[in-house]
Parts: C-alpha cells; sequence; structure tokens
C-alpha cells in the first residue's frame, strides 16, 4: 500500500455528513418498498459511523480508489453500506434495485466477491476476527515501504455477545495492531430484547475493552464529527475500539428502537410516513 | 509426517511471503521453530482460541496472503467448524486447515481427541479439497502441490495428517497426482483401497493376501476431495476384490463413496469396506489396539475377506 497517504484526513464536514445520511435512508426506504423485508433499523444505527469511515476516515490512492478496508462485522446493517457503495459508483444501481431479487447479486448479508464488499459476514462473530487477520496482513506488506492500510469495522453490540469476538479482542492489542479500528453499533438491541437486560452485569463495556488493551473511546455514535475526532485524535500504538452510543432505528421516530424494525420493510403508508419524518427532522 | 510438512512450509516461505502459519498454542518444532525464529510476522500463535485462528486466516487470505492453520485436528476442524465453512469455504479462500491427528491416532488422549470423523464433516463442505497424506513422503509431495498452485485453483484445503514418526510407505509408487488414486503396486485380482496412516494396515492386508498366491493392487487414495471417480470407477471394474480400509466414520468418507460409484456404475466385483464404527470406542491403547477396537486390523479384515 505504498500508494496510502501518509496521514489521516483532518477534516470533516459534519454538516455535507448529515445530508448524505438522509439521502441514504430515504434510499434505503425506497429499496424497502419493492421486498417483503429487510434490515432498515441495523443500517439506520450504523449510518453516521459507517459514513464517517467511508467518508470521512478511508483514504484513496490517485486513482480515486479506496486503499484503507472496510468490515461490515454486523452483516445485517449492510443497506447501510450498499447506499454508500452506489454512492461511490462502486455497486451499480441496478443492482441495489435488484436487492433481494433473483436476478440481484445482493443479499441481505454481504457476500464477498461482490463490488466493495471486503468479507462475507452475517454470522455474528466473524467480522473482527478476519478484520485481526487483515491487519496484519497489510501491516505485512507495508513493512518498510511506508504506512499501513487501516482496517475500519462496524459490529453489533449483540455480536459481543459472542466467545469469538473476544478470542479477537485479545489477539488484536498482543498484536499491537494499530491499524485496526473497531467501532461497536450500541444501540442496545437484540432479537429478544435490550442487549442491557440481557446480560445486565456485562455492561459498561469500555472498561473490558481497556483492560485487555484496546484503546478506547465512547462516542455518541450518531455524530459523525465524533467518531471522526475519535480515530484523527488517538494515541496509537494499538488498536482502537469506538464504543458508539447509537439508537436503533434512528432517523424515523416511530421505529426507533422498535424491535419489529429490525427486520419488517414498511406498507406504503408507512413508508409515506417514514419520507416526511426524514425530511422534517434534522439528522 | 509433520516434519516434513514444516520443512516444504519452510522452503516455500523463503521464496513465497504469501506463505504464513497461525496455530493455536502448538508447539512449534523442528523446522516449523526456524520459520517461526526467521519469520516471526508470518507466524501467529493464537493460544487457545481456534476460532480466531481460522478467521484471522480468512483475513490475512483475504488480503492475498495463503496461511496454513495449524493444531490437532479437533481443534482444527470442529471447535471453529463454522468459520472453517463460512469464512473459508464460502468465501473459497487459500487457506489450508492443517489437522494433526486425524482419525483416533491420539489414542491415548481419549474421545475429546479422536477426530474420527474429520474427513466426512470436511468433505461435506462445498469448495474444500481434502488431502490425507499416508507417509512423510506423501506428506511433502502433498505439501509441495498446495503451495504451488496458481492463483485459480486455490481454494481451502483440510490436510489430515497423523502425528510425527511415521515411516515411509511410497518407496517405489507412481508419483502423487492431485485428484488421481496413487498405485503402489498393481496386481489383477485384489485391489486394497486406503489412505491416510492406515494405508501401512492396507499394505499389510495386501502383503498377507499376496502371501496367499493372489495378485494384489495396493492403492492410496490421497485426494478424498475431489475424488477420483472414474480411477475408483475403472478399479472395481479391473479386479474381483475391492477392500476399502478406511480410518474414518462408517458414513460420508471414502467408504460410502466408493459404494456410490459402485452401485452408479454396476460394478460386480466382492466389494468390501472396512472403517471406523459409529461410535465412541473407549481404549487408551496404542493407536492399532484402538483401531482393532474399532474392527480395523490385519486379522479382522483378513478373516472378514475369508
Amino acid at each position: 500500500m505504498t500508494s496510502a497517504p501518509r496521514s489521516l484526513p483532518n477534516d470533516f464536514d459534519v454538516e455535507a455528513s448529515k445530508a448524505r445520511c438522509r439521502a441514504y435512508r430515504r434510499r434505503i426506504l425506497d429499496i424497502s418498498q419493492r421486498v417483503s423485508a429487510l434490515h432498515i433499523a441495523p443500517a439506520y444505527s450504523c449510518m453516521e459511523i459507517v459514513d464517517c469511515i467511508y467518508g470521512g476516515l478511508m483514504r484513496k490512492n490517485a486513482k480515486g480508489e479506496f486503499v484503507d478496508i472496510f468490515l461490515m462485522s454486523k452483516g445485517h446493517g449492510c443497506m447501510a453500506q450498499y447506499v454508500m457503495l452506489e454512492a461511490f459508483g462502486i455497486l451499480p444501481s441496478a443492482e441495489l434495485d435488484r436487492y433481494c431479487t433473483r436476478d440481484g447479486i445482493l443479499g441481505a448479508h454481504p457476500d464477498f466477491g461482490n463490488p466493495g464488499i471486503a468479507a462475507a459476514t452475517g454470522s455474528l462473530g466473524h467480522g473482527l476476527g478476519m478484520a485481526v487477520g487483515m491487519a496484519v496482513a497489510e501491516r505485512n506488506k507495508a513493512k518498510g515501504k511506508g504506512e499501513p492500510a487501516r482496517v475500519y469495522t462496524v459490529l453489533s453490540d449483540g455480536e459481543v455477545q459472542e466467545g469469538s469476538t473476544w478470542e479477537s479482542v485479545l489477539m488484536a492489542p498482543t498484536l499491537a495492531l494499530d491499524n485496526l479500528v473497531a467501532v461497536i453499533d450500541s444501540n442496545d438491541f437484540q432479537s429478544l430484547g435490550r442487549t442491557s437486560e440481557t446480560h445486565p452485569p456485562f455492561y459498561p463495556l469500555a472498561p473490558k475493552f481497556a483492560a485487555f488493551g484496546w484503546e478506547t473511546v465512547e462516542v455518541n455514535g450518531h455524530d459523525a464529527g465524533a467518531v471522526f475526532r475519535a480515530v484523527t485524535s488517538r494515541k496509537g500504538g494499538r488498536p482502537l475500539m469506538i464504543l458508539a452510543k447509537t439508537v436503533k432505528g434512528r432517523g424515523v421516530r416511530f421505529m426507533e428502537s422498535v424491535p419489529i424494525w429490525h427486520y419488517r420493510a414498511p406498507n406504503a403508508q408507512e413508508y409515506k410516513t417514514a419520507l416526511e419524518i426524514l425530511e422534517t427532522v434534522a439528522s | 509426517m509433520r516434519n516434513r510438512f514444516a520443512e516444504v512450509i519452510y522452503k516455500a516461505a523463503v521464496k513465497d511471503e504469501r506463505i504464513c502459519i497461525v496455530v493455536a498454542d502448538i508447539s512449534p518444532a523442528g523446522p516449523m521453530a526456524r520459520f517461526r525464529e526467521e519469520f516471526p510476522e508470518r507466524f501467529i500463535n493464537v493460544g487457545v482460541a481456534e476460532q480466531s485462528m481460522i478467521g484471522i486466516c480468512a483475513g490475512l487470505a483475504l488480503r492475498g496472503m495463503r496461511p496454513f492453520a495449524y493444531t490437532i485436528a479437533t481443534f482444527a476442524l470442529y471447535r471453529p467448524y463454522e468459520f472453517v465453512r463460512d469464512d473459508l469455504c464460502y468465501q473459497n479462500l487459500p487457506v489450508t486447515v492443517v489437522g494433526i491427528g486425524g482419525g483416533v491416532v491420539y489414542s491415548t488422549l481419549g474421545g475429546t481427541h479422536y477426530a474420527q470423523e474429520d474427513v466426512t464433516i470436511a468433505s461435506s463442505m462445498p469448495n474444500m479439497t481434502v488431502l490425507a497424506p499416508c507417509d512423510p513422503n506423501e506428506s511433502a509431495a502433498i505439501t509441495d502441490w498446495i503451495v504451488g498452485r496458481p492463483e485459480g485453483q486455490a481454494g481451502p484445503v483440510y490436510l489430515r495428517f497423523g502425528k510425527a514418526g511415521e515411516p515411509d510407505i511410497t518407496q517405489g509408487a507412481e508419483p502423487f497426482r492431485f485428484g488421481k488414486l496413487r498405485y503402489l503396486r498393481r496386481g489383477k485380482d485384489v485391489a486394497v483401497l486406503s489412505y491416510g496412516v492406515v494405508l501401512g494396515m492396507a499394505a499389510k492386508v495386501a502383503d498377507a493376501l499376496q502371501a496367499k498366491g493372489k495378485s494384489v493392487s495396493l492403492v492410496g487414495c490421497p485426494t478424498v476431495k475431489p475424488l477420483d471417480r472414474e480411477g475408483i470407477a475403472e478399479l472395481l471394474m479391473t479386479h474381483a476384490q475391492v477392500l476399502v480400509v478406511e480410518e474414518n466414520a462408517p458414513a460420508g468418507g471414502l467408504a460410502s463413496a466408493v459404494k456410490e460409484i459402485a452401485w452408479d456404475r454396476r460394478a460386480t466385483c466382492d466389494l468390501k469396506t472396512f472403517t471406523l464404527k459409529d461410535q465412541f470406542v473407549h481404549c487408551y491403547g496404542s493407536h492399532d489396539e484402538l483401531l482393532a477396537k474399532h474392527g480395523l486390523s490385519v486379522p479382522a479384515i483378513l478373516a472378514a475377506v475369508g
């Protein structure tokens, strides 16, 4: 990765990010009208985080291609990634229109081999391990040649219950993976209820990651500027874990923190209402 | 067997910077230790964390590396099964999962350490190649093939090993060819077909039958998947009797596959298969003694052959 710029960007336009995120949410609503189910709320939950990564943090080479890597560990949030890849011209719009149909390439979880998708996910607890491997590979490739590509990954907070996640939480600081940034989309929901109520003694999480050797920071996950600053102001020398507090379904009030919207697609009336809310409520 | 593997890997790694090893708390003795000393950035010990071992290998491969995950077979394949399936097979990545002590090689360690259905499980996954050398020489030849594969052919491999100290039994055999049966000797009456460490027992069965005046083929099947179906069909058609000796569960391995082929091809030979039992057998003796409890021994096979 010799073509990677040596430092991170130092500027992030939060207003532009808000406008993008509103458009991304609208696009997902449009797609929702062609399928019976899709993961709207999990995508809305991580929208600002993923926009900050793609729109602010990930560096490009002279040809305009991303040199840093994004891996959506919470595969069910991939609608957020799809609409961004579409905006960057990496995923053809026609494929978004064929989402979850027989002739399309895009399913409800990201598939390796599709444009812009770094790894196949969907089963929880796989992303962080693969991200660790990627970060090692990039560090090895860059040895003596400059700064390695960075690996960004977004996990769900339910995913933190997977034992495999902790195996990789253990490994990343041992390997001193300075080029790895993990963000936990902490919307406090999993299928059967609130994550914090599933394992009350497990919280707060930040001290756990810190104890395992991660540089750890907590931010408002809907403040893309805060996510950006968490990465650019890090001390470095070890992996960074960002605990991003979020709201599942963020942006459309009637979907916010309501479990049914994990998977359901809105009907025509709900779609209309959701669009109106998106237009009138600031992100 | 595993030492010859490590020798080949070390030599290949000198030239090929993509080769790396991820172990799960396995002592890197012999050539493996040399690899670790000379290529520390390409040797990772995850500790006792096998899901992470496979996930990290997947991540390495997704960024262009050719990793080898290396530990005891049960922990290389069973513990992280879903990671092998999703991360390696679904994504069709060039990662080799090396299972030491495939079958019931670790006889005294008990059922938790018996990989007696590893070939069945590995073979059941799409994209997975299953290779099982019978001796150190074949282990080296197979490893050479793995590291030399061109990009287009490089998917996941389950490489099933015994342990250290197996004798070489393939002197004089035709060379290893990927995806093909390997004749160790050719005869006309009986064919004894096997793979892996238990091929040594199959050789003794062949010797005993030859001593009785039979003309015997001894045939290795180091590529268990993809199986040389044509080669097996030909073997079934050209011998009056075919014996399959397999250190694996009775379902989903070579023995059942040969029966499928025999049915499909309307083979008329006398076909007998000898595998591990579909049982957890409690026996803490030698490998051979445990195999015997499963019904795999030279006298038991000879008695069944009649």
